[in-house]
């Protein structure tokens, strides 16, 4: 179900689990009230901490994704509003794909791209840290 | 989180020579902790003086609260502690099953359950001597024994040198699956890939000193490699923030790594009227090369 996380790339593995997590959730592979694997299943699948997927279970139930039934594991919540989220996402997709359009008209190509986002999106890491 | 090993100011010299120079360390419960350093730095001195292998010239050391300079303490610790050492060195007449066994006897929390599957796993030829086997194959079985010995922390001294791709796989996947169960595993390595992937507590090690020690996720999220373009040459010196590691300056381009306090930083570096910040991660290894040769 889940990939292994990378660990050389800059972003820490606990942070690709959860996005590779609430991706899932957002595109609807994981629908609410589906149990997800116990952390050493996991851990041992995608051969990672156990204590990483401890920390991100944990978070994702604080922020509402996850909830965890004591003595029976960890499932994706029924969130009130996940519909309208996934609908968000849904749009942000097409205009996503809308904007690659476009760049891919002004003759860029898919690593001019990344830099880009990934230039922006850093720039603002940097502007809300402060 | 408590800590399963912790000395103070542990020292080892061999005449003149000082291999490790007055260490904190510290081996947080449940953690898989990876130690790391070049060859020489003081890594292996540093296991041996906590197994009670070799005598610390000063300092002490605990490991469940054991005095590993401690003649009587030690043998606890070796009761205690799975050791896999560098050299992985077993008795050469013994056939593979033949040393599970006697290795088996001494343990009375021995894992059959794991003793069956790691051979399997491992494909190890239960009736060649030991003297007979491969690198590789002596390696798995010097961690076979270890693994299955049931302990709650382990010990590992490279424990994946000269194992193949999939081998040394397999054998993460063991540690990781021990951690689930409770253990700690305290390791050395060299191969910078597999302590990103399972370690989740760093200690560096240089030259007999402790250069960092710190939780894997808050490395990753602090180190930072940040670039500034400037309309007219800089002066390297005018970097002088904490948290800058390091600065590298060629002509109108500064590149500074930052261990922490990265925000104050690219704030200065915006005041100077820098034309252009740029901000990226650095994966494990470089901060490995950048904090070995910093000093």
């Amino acid at each position: 179900m889940f990939r292994k996380p990378n660990p050389a790339s800059g972003v820490p593995i606990y942070v690709q689990l959860k996005e590779q997590i609430l991706h899932a959730i957002e595109i609807g592979a994981l629908s609410p009230g589906t149990q997800l694997p116990g952390i050493r299943t996991l851990a041992e699948s995608l051969v990672v901490n156990p204590n990483t997927v401890i920390r991100v279970y944990h978070e994702l139930e604080q922020e509402g994704a996850l909830e965890v039934r004591h003595g029976l594991g960890v499932f994706v919540a029924s969130r009130r509003g996940s519909k309208s989220r996934m609908n968000n996402i849904l749009i942000a997709r097409a205009l996503v794909e809308e904007l690659l359009e476009k760049l891919r008209e002004l003759n860029l190509d898919d690593s001019e791209m990344r830099r880009l986002f990934e230039a922006e999106l850093m720039h603002k890491e940097v502007v809300q840290r402060r | 989180m408590p800590a399963i090993v912790e000395t103070i100011d542990l020292k080892k010299s061999y005449a003149a020579v000082e291999a490790v120079r007055g260490i904190n360390l510290r081996v947080p419960e449940h953690s898989i902790c990876a130690f790391l350093g070049q060859n020489g730095a003081g890594k292996s001195t540093t296991l041996r003086m906590l197994m009670g292998m070799i005598r610390p010239t000063s300092g002490t050391g605990r490991i469940f609260g054991l005095d590993v300079g401690s003649e009587r303490d030690s043998v606890r610790i070796r009761e205690r502690v799975a050791f896999v050492a560098e050299d992985k060195r077993l008795y050469e007449y013994m056939t593979v099953a033949q040393i599970v066994r006697f290795t088996r006897s001494f343990f009375p929390t021995w894992r059959d359950d794991l003793e069956h599957s790691l051979l399997e796993r491992f494909g190890l030829p239960r009736d060649r001597k030991i003297r007979k086997l491969s690198k590789g194959m002596r390696t798995k079985v010097a961690l076979l024994l270890a693994f299955a010995r049931g302990s709650d922390f382990l010990i590992l001294d490279e424990p994946t040198e000269g194992l193949d791709p999939v081998s040394i796989e397999q054998v993460l996947q063991i540690i990781v699956s021990l951690v689930a169960d409770g253990a700690t595993v305290f390791f050395s390595s060299h191969q910078i890939a597999e302590v990103e992937q399972v370690a989740d507590h760093l200690v560096m090690i240089d030259r007999g000193q402790i250069v960092l020690d710190a939780s894997m996720d808050s490395v990753k999220n602090e180190y930072r490699l940040i670039q500034a373009v400037f309309s007219a040459p800089v002066d390297k010196r005018d970097f002088q923030l904490a948290g800058i590691e390091r600065v590298y300056s060629e002509g109108p381009i500064v590149s500074l790594v930052a261990s922490r306090n990265v925000d104050a930083i690219v704030e200065q570096v915006r005041a100077m009227q820098a034309t252009s910040v740029d901000m990226v991660p650095l994966s494990l290894k470089e901060i490995f090369l950048e904090t070995v040769k910093s000093r």
